[in-house]
């Protein structure tokens, strides 16, 4: 898919977010995407396009449009 | 007299010990399917477990109750599942995402082959265990009552092998016996039965068999009293894993008086 696709002129970009389209505004970095969810930022783990993003590359890492993101958490289970 | 269970030893089962760590009990309980995390917190507590196993999902972007958040994890070790992985790859991602949520090294691996009976695929299981030893990770494995499969298991270097009793939620207990044993009797690491349990006498069994461990969720979750059935999973627990080693009596096709013979009136 193109990335230029993704690129929205006013709004910012669009990234694929758990599985859903997600707009992002540019140049928002992980961390700001996961203090935007409703969870604490300390208890996920995030993968962007198959790739873990450590958490001591959060604050660095940009992201880009089309980005397939992955932010998980530790739910009940057996 | 088994010197495991002495008078002075005979209040509770010996501590699990599993790799390089020690657990206080051998029921470990699963946190799934609670229906408030109030009854999720009092049922760990009466289970008495210390090994409690979670899973790894996408952060709910709509913000539904999450009832992790209000679990103790001090109490407990959190033994991460790869549930719903129906692929090597998928179940060793879940793994890696495990680590950076600073979760360890320790994995119950999942990877099952059949979405209606929830059983392991055996060949993804063998593949992602022996992938996730190389990489350092603790393996607890669930696997079928297979004792081929088990050993290749225990060769490929999995820290537990834990055959299932039946399948998962089925509550059925323990459908082959006879395997179990068979494995039980084959490995040196140890034999955790995982899932398929329905009631306390299920985990007697499984223990009677000379499991080291039990490892259950649904069975006190979706019980009507999730409290109570999980003080009779304790209590189950402890009965098997002395009569394990209590040596039962042989069966006899007929009866053998317990009063003696010899003296009854009126002979």
């Amino acid at each position: 898919m193109n990335k230029i696709d993704h690129q929205l002129p006013d709004k910012g970009i669009e990234v694929h977010l758990n599985g859903e389209p997600h707009l992002l505004p540019f140049n928002c970095t992980v961390s700001a995407l996961v203090r935007s969810l409703p969870v604490e930022p300390t208890a996920v783990a995030v993968e962007r396009n198959r790739t873990i993003v450590p958490r001591s590359l959060h604050e660095k890492t940009i992201l880009e449009p089309g980005d397939q993101i992955e932010v998980v958490t530790i739910v009940g289970g057996g | 007299m088994n010197r495991e269970t002495t008078q002075e030893s005979c209040t509770q089962p010996t501590p699990l010990q599993l790799g390089d760590r020690t657990f206080r009990s051998r029921l470990f309980v699963g946190t799934g399917k609670y229906s408030d995390a109030e009854t999720m917190n009092a049922a760990l507590e009466a289970s008495g477990c210390e090994v409690v196993t979670i899973a790894i999902r996408r952060v709910d972007l709509k913000a539904g109750e999450n009832l992790l958040t209000q679990l103790d994890r001090d109490r407990y070790f959190l033994l991460p599942n790869t549930a719903g992985c129906f692929n090597a790859e998928d179940a060793i991602r879940v793994c890696h995402l495990s680590r950076e949520l600073g979760l360890g090294d320790w994995v119950k691996l999942e990877v099952l082959g059949d979405k209606k009976t929830l059983l392991p695929d055996p060949v993804g299981t063998l593949e992602a265990c022996k992938t996730l030893v190389d990489e350092g990770f603790k393996v607890l494995v669930y696997s079928s009552d297979d004792p081929v499969l088990a050993l290749r298991l225990q060769d490929a270097g999995a820290t537990s092998v834990m055959p299932a009793g039946s399948p998962i939620g089925s509550g059925q207990g323990v459908l082959n016996p006879n395997s179990l044993s068979i494995i039980i009797e084959q490995l040196d690491v140890p034999v955790i039965i995982d899932a398929g349990v329905g009631t306390a006498s299920d985990v007697t069994i499984a223990m009677e068999l000379g499991a080291e461990g039990v490892l259950l969720n649904t069975g006190i979750a979706a019980a009507k009293d999730p409290i109570a059935m999980a003080h009779a999973m304790r209590h189950g627990l402890e009965a098997g894993w002395f009569a394990a080693r209590a040596g039962r009596i042989p069966r006899r096709r007929y009866a053998l008086a317990s009063s003696p013979t010899e003296g009854v009136i009126g002979e």
